[in-house]
C-alpha cells in the first residue's frame, strides 16, 4: 500500500476502508542472518537501511513491547545538527541530511518541520562560543546565524527581555533544526522494514544471549530461541540488561528525563527555542500543545516517570522565560529512560565477541539520530566496517582515553551530562 | 522522593546532591591497572531494581551516604553513613 494525495482523497470518499495494517504480524522464524534486540527507533532504522541499502533482508527485530512504546515515542521531538566536535558533527550533519528526504524515502508523512532552532545565550562569553559553535556549524556544511538581541526580539517578542535573571542577549539559530512526529518516525520506518520483508516481531523479549567460543550464535526470547549469525543490540535505556545477557558491563547508567506538554493552543511558538541557563526548552505541536522539559532527575532510574522538584525547576524556567505561557494548562507530563554515557555521546561499535554489535549511548538527544543511526549502524552490520561518518563512537574510547567526545565540555564522568 | 538522613533525619531530595553508583567505597590502588581503573571509572552495573548509591547531604549536615534504593520503584530501603558502610 503507498500512501498518496489521490489516495488519502478516495479513501476519505469511501469511508476510509481500504486501508490496511503497515505491517504484518509474523511467527519468528528458527534463524535469521541478524536479528537486532530492541523495536525502537534506532533498532527500526537499522533494519530498515540493512533491507534497503544492503539488500538484507533476513533480518528479525525483535521488541519486547510493542513499536513506539519506548523513547522513541516519548521524546520532545527535536531535530537538530549543532554540534560542536568531530565525531558528533558529521554523524549529525548526515542524519540531518537523512531526514530532509525521508517522507519521500518512507513514503510516508513523519511531519518533519524545519522550523528552526534558537539557542538563547546571555553574556558576551555565551555570544563567543556560541558564534564559534556556529562557525563550526557551518564549516560542516550545515547552517548557523547568529542573532543579536533585537532579531531576536523580532523573531521571539514574546520572551522576558527585562527582568530575567540571565538577560537575553541573542541566540544561535540554525533554520533547519526542527520538530517531527515521533510516532510517525517509528512507524514509517517499521512500515518501511517489513515492506521489505523484515520481520518485526512484537511482545517478544530477549532473555538470554547465546554465546559460543567467543562466537554469538543467537538469541533466547519470550518467545523460543532465534539462532543468528549476527545480533545487534539497540536496547536504549534497558542497553545495560541486555549487554549483561553476554556478559558484558556498559560505560552506561539509565536515568529519568520528564517531559510536559500543556492543552492545545492557537499558534503561538514558532520555532524551538532553547534556554539553556534554565535548563528549558520548548517548541509547539502541530496539535497545538506546548511540548516543553528540562534536565535530568539526575538518579539513577527505570521508573519512567520522575519526581516534582524537576517539575518545579523546569516550571520555573519556563515562567521566567516566557511569562505568558503561565495561563497554558499542563495536559500530561511523563519520563523516559536515557542511557546516559560518561562523554555524553553514543556508542556504535563491534564488541569483543564475534557477530555481537552493540548501540547505545544516545542520552537525551537520539530521536534526531534516527535515521543517522540506523543508516550507519546498517552500514557496520553489512560490512564490518565503520560508516565514514560514524568512526568516533568507539566502545573503548573510555578504557584508553583516546577519542572522548565531550561536546558539553563537562568532563567525562558519570553523571554530568 | 525523601532520603532519610542518618544525622537528620527523613528530608527533602532536594537537599540532596547524587554522586551515582556508589563505586568510590572500593576506589582501586594506583597502580591496578588500566582494566580495574576503567571498571572503576567507566562500567557500571547498572541495574533495574536494588542499588547501592552515594548521596551527599548538602543542604544539610554534610555527609555523605550510602543509599539503597530501587531503580524501578524509586522506594528508599536503607541509609548510613558512608564511613560505616565502608568498614
Ligand atoms: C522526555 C524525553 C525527551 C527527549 N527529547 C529528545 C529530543 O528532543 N531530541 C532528540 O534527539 N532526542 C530526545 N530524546 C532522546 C530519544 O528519545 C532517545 O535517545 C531515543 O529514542 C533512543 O533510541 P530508541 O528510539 O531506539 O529507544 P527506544 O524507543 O527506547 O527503543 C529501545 C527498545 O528496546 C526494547 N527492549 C529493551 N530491552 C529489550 C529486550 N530485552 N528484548 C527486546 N526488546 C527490548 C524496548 O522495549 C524499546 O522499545 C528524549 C527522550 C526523552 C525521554
Ligand atoms: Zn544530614
Amino acid at each position: 500500500m503507498r500512501f498518496s494525495g489521490l489516495r488519502v482523497l478516495k479513501e476519505g470518499l469511501t469511508g476510509n476502508k481500504g486501508w490496511t495494517p503497515h505491517w504484518r504480524d509474523p511467527q519468528p522464524k528458527v534463524e535469521y542472518d541478524i536479528v537486532i534486540i530492541g523495536g525502537g527507533g534506532h533498532g527500526l532504522s537499522t533494519a530498515y537501511y540493512l533491507a534497503k541499502e544492503h539488500g538484507l533482508t533476513n533480518v528479525a527485530v525483535l521488541e519486547k513491547g510493542y513499536i513506539g512504546g519506548g523513547n522513541v515515542g516519548r521524546n520532545t521531538t527535536i531535530v537538530r545538527a549543532n554540534y560542536f566536535l568531530q565525531g558528533n558533527s558529521e554523524f549529525y550533519s548526515h542524519s540531518l541530511k537523512l531526514w530532509e528526504g525521508l517522507e519521500e524515502d518512507l513514503n510516508y508523512n513523519v511531519m518533519h518541520s524545519q522550523r528552526g532552532i534558537i539557542n538563547l545565550f546571555h553574556s558576551d562569553g555565551q555570544r563567543d562560543a556560541a558564534a564559534r559553535r556556529g562557525n563550526m556549524m557551518i564549516s560542516q556544511g550545515d547552517d548557523a546565524i547568529l542573532l543579536g538581541r533585537d532579531e531576536l526580539k523580532e523573531m521571539v517578542p514574546y520572551l522576558n527581555f527585562d527582568d530575567l535573571r540571565f538577560p537575553l542577549y541573542g541566540g544561535l539559530y540554525h533554520p533547519r533544526g526542527g520538530t517531527a512526529r515521533h510516532d510517525a518516525v517509528a512507524w514509517g520506518f517499521a512500515r518501511g522494514a517489513d515492506q521489505r520483508g523484515v520481520d518485526l516481531v512484537q511482545n517478544c523479549e530477549v532473555t538470554g544471549i547465546d554465546v559460543e567460543n567467543g562466537v554469538v550464535r543467537g538469541v533466547q526470547t519470550s518467545r523460543g530461541p532465534i539462532r543468528a549469525k549476527k545480533v545487534a543490540m539497540v536496547a536504549a535505556g534497558r542497553s545495560g540488561q541486555v549487554a549483561a545477557m553476554a556478559g558484558m558491563r556498559l560505560p552506561i547508567e539509565s536515568h529519568v528525563l520528564q517531559a510536559f506538554v500543556t492543552e492545545g493552543l492557537k499558534p503561538c511558538i514558532d520555532h524551538v527555542v532553547t534556554f539553556g541557563m534554565g535548563h528549558f526548552y520548548i517548541s509547539q505541536s502541530d496539535k497545538g500543545g506546548l511540548v516543553f522539559g528540562g534536565d535530568l532527575d539526575f538518579y539513577a532510574s527505570y521508573a519512567a516517570r520522575g519526581n516534582l522538584p524537576t517539575v518545579e525547576t523546569v516550571m520555573e524556567a519556563g515562567m521566567a522565560l516566557m511569562p505568558m505561557i503561565g495561563k497554558a494548562k499542563v495536559l500530561r507530563s511523563w519520563g523516559g529512560i536515557m542511557d546516559m554515557s560518561p562523554d555524553g555521546s553514543p556508542i556504535i561499535d563491534r564488541t569483543d565477541i564475534e557477530g555481537l554489535y552493540l548501540n547505545c549511548g544516545w542520552n537525551y538527544g537520539g530521536f534526531k539520530a534516527v535515521p543517522g543511526s540506523g543508516n550507519v549502524f546498517a552500514h557496520l552490520l553489512a560490512t564490518d566496517r565503520y560508516h565514514e561518518n560514524a568512526t568516533g563512537f568507539r566502545l573503548d574510547r573510555f578504557r584508553t582515553g583516546r577519542g572522548i567526545i565531550d561536546e558539553e565540555g563537562k568532563g567525562s564522568q558519570h553523571n554530568l551530562h | 522522593m525523601r532520603i532519610s538522613c542518618p544525622f537528620c533525619g527523613e528530608r527533602d531530595r532536594r537537599e540532596f546532591y547524587y554522586r551515582g553508583a556508589a563505586v568510590d567505597l572500593e576506589r582501586p590502588l594506583p597502580g591496578a591497572g588500566a582494566d580495574v581503573w576503567d571498571a572503576f571509572v567507566y562500567l557500571r552495573e547498572n541495574p533495574a531494581g536494588e542499588t547501592r548509591e552515594l548521596w551527599y547531604h548538602e543542604g544539610g549536615c554534610g555527609a555523605w551516604i550510602v543509599v539503597t534504593r530501587n531503580t524501578v520503584t524509586h522506594e528508599i530501603l536503607r541509609t548510613e553513613h558512608a564511613s560505616e558502610a565502608r568498614s
